[in-house]
């Protein structure tokens, strides 16, 4: 169950969307997000969707893998849309029950919320299933890297992104594994009143940090023993390099998001 | 009487993404009460997921698994009855240790059985003692012990439940010679005493020639044989094809024997070897 969790992952791969470079699959992304959220008419979403979906094709990323994705966050969607559909409320009353009004405008809103959501979800994880850690981090510092000027430790919060996206799946492992050895021992994880399950916790949080603080301990000293110092004087290994594919896709991605504010314009 | 049987049994990681991965393939094995048995076979053959079917850790994707001939998964609600019954010690355990005291990380197991606190007293001792656990490491807290006294602590938490079946996930890894050696006698000690079915996953061939009766093979996802240590090492050159190798006694043994010594064919540990190459050269003593 919890190796269902595939936020950070990186699945490897060879299409045209991998091999874009990364920071310009950062920017599409954003714009992608802010199209979504600033765009209240349908055709917004349409075109959002449409560009989703042709992501998603060109990457090749199968479809399963996006489901799984969205897996985990279904309560939330589920909560934002009952409370968009009871409090957002216009005229147009659908149906009434004492206190719980039902309204066309709920009815829209909470349709609108979790198309936005999932589209939001499924774009970023597009953008993490096709790019690896490294880069990521890497894209992020160099976008980042004018803040540099206003003394804004760029390189150390990259660091600390790279590591801690690094250590996600690993954590997980560990976690599955202490929950197994608990489990083994007779440990009951999902059954109980509340508090008997928070008690319930401490047998696999306890190891978990153990072995957390163990872990950054040890890739610390790893750290120092190759003389790691900070970005200052740090050359890569890999250097980002944008082409005209990436021109090109940025600019077919910006067209899409064009498309779809402008279309929102029209149609008010 | 078999006391674990399996019907092909199979088991896919990650099914239905590029890192789909198939860790056991049909296997079917009946595994009897009251041996000692050892599993071995290549890294990444499958060891560790078939032992985290036998206490329903792991579901299989295909085939079934029976306790004492019950299908372990007829019944989900009983799943941890069966827990109780196939005590497993994955590898490294020491990592899961979570209490103040080391007494009270053994009690976590059989606490959650139900038992009585004179009972779960009167086990941690036993256990312990088993174990070489002292008195005064039972009150210590886990993470001040040494490295190998941990590993006890943790392997006496599952061992104080009593487990029909006791498995161990490479039990000495990362010990020195002599706790490997003192480790395993009081592993087989403990199997003798209980009269329980222990597997014990080793990549040691000569920790599995000296304590085990019965030994698993596994290979590439595949059970390669189960059956009797000797049977198993006698085909040497079919394991060497699978990665593995036969004990070093064994090897010399056999060499010798193809030099023309007339020595009987499974003599693969140390003491059993000198024995025989004792008698060996009493008798061309006697000859010359
Ligand atoms: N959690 C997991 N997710 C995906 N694949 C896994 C997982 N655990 C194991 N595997 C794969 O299943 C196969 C069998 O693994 P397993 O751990 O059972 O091997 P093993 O025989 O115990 O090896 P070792 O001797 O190294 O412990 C390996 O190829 C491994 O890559
Ligand atoms: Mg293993």
């Amino acid at each position: 169950m919890l190796k269902d969790i595939t936020i950070g992952q990186y699945f490897p791969g060879d299409s045209v969307i991998h091999r874009m470079d990364p920071r310009f699959k950062i920017v599409c992304t954003l714009l992608l997000i802010v199209t979504l959220f600033a765009g209240n008419s349908l055709w917004t979403l349409v075109i959002g969707g449409v560009f989703v979906l042709l992501v998603q094709i060109l990457s090749r990323i199968p479809g399963k893998l996006l489901w799984k994705s969205l897996r985990p966050i279904l309560p939330i969607l589920l909560f934002t849309a009952v409370l968009n559909l009871l409090f957002v409320g216009d005229d147009e009353v659908l149906w009434e029950w004492q206190f719980i009004k039902l309204t066309m405008g709920g009815l829209q809103m909470s349709v609108f919320m979790i198309v936005r959501i999932i589209l939001l979800i499924v774009g970023s994880s597009l953008l993490t299933y096709t790019t690896s850690p490294i880069l990521l981090t890497d894209a992020i510092e160099s976008l980042m890297s004018p803040l540099k000027g206003i003394k804004f430790p760029v390189h150390e919060m990259a660091m600390m992104m790279s590591i801690a996206l690094r250590f996600i799946p690993t954590l997980i492992e560990e976690t599955d594994k202490i929950m197994s050895a608990q489990k083994a021992r007779g440990a009951t994880l999902d059954s109980g009143k509340v508090m008997e399950r928070i008690r319930a916790l401490i047998p696999i949080l306890v190891p978990l940090f153990v072995s957390a603080f163990r872990r950054a301990e040890e890739l610390a000293t790893a750290m120092e023993c190759r003389c790691y110092r900070g970005g200052e004087g740090r050359t890569r290994l890999r250097q980002l390099k944008a082409g005209a594919r990436d021109y090109i896709g940025f600019a077919v991605s910006f067209l899409f998001m064009a498309g779809a504010v402008t279309v929102n314009i029209l149609s008010k | 009487m078999a006391i674990l049987t399996t019907e092909g049994l199979t088991y896919t990681y990650s099914a239905g993404t590029p890192f789909e991965k198939t860790a056991v393939d049909h296997v079917d094995i009946s595994i009897e009460d009251n041996t000692m048995c050892g599993v071995i076979g290549h890294t990444g053959s499958g060891k560790s997921t078939l032992m985290q079917h036998f206490n329903g850790l792991l579901k299989p994707t295909e085939g079934k698994v029976f306790l004492e001939g019950k299908d372990i998964w007829a019944d989900k609600s009983r799943m941890r009855d069966v827990r109780f019954r196939v005590g497993l010690v994955f590898q490294y355990p020491e990592y899961q240790l979570f209490e103040e005291t080391v007494y009270r990380d053994i009690a976590f197991g059989p606490k959650n059985m139900g038992l009585s606190d004179d009972e779960i007293r009167h086990r941690i001792h036993e256990t312990a003692q088993m174990l070489g656990l002292t008195e005064d490491m039972l009150k210590r807290s886990p993470f001040a012990l040494s490295g190998g006294q941990k590993r006890r602590a943790a392997i006496a938490g599952v061992m104080a439940m009593r487990p029909k079946v006791l498995i161990l996930d490479e039990p000495c890894a990362g010990l020195d010679p002599r706790g490997r050696a003192e480790m395993l006698c009081q592993i087989r000690d403990y199997q003798r005493k209980t009269q329980s079915t222990v597997l014990l996953v080793s990549h040691s061939m000569e920790d599995v020639a000296e304590f085990t009766d019965k030994l698993l093979v596994m290979s590439k996802a595949k059970l390669f044989c189960y059956d009797d240590t000797a049977v198993v090492f006698r085909r040497a050159e079919e394991l060497k094809a699978l990665g593995l190798r036969v004990p070093q006694i064994a090897s010399v043994m056999g060499a010798l024997r193809k030099c023309g010594y007339d020595l009987p064919p499974d003599l693969y540990t140390v003491e059993k070897a000198r024995d025989a190459l004792l008698s060996l050269l009493r008798k061309g003593a006697a000859e010359c």
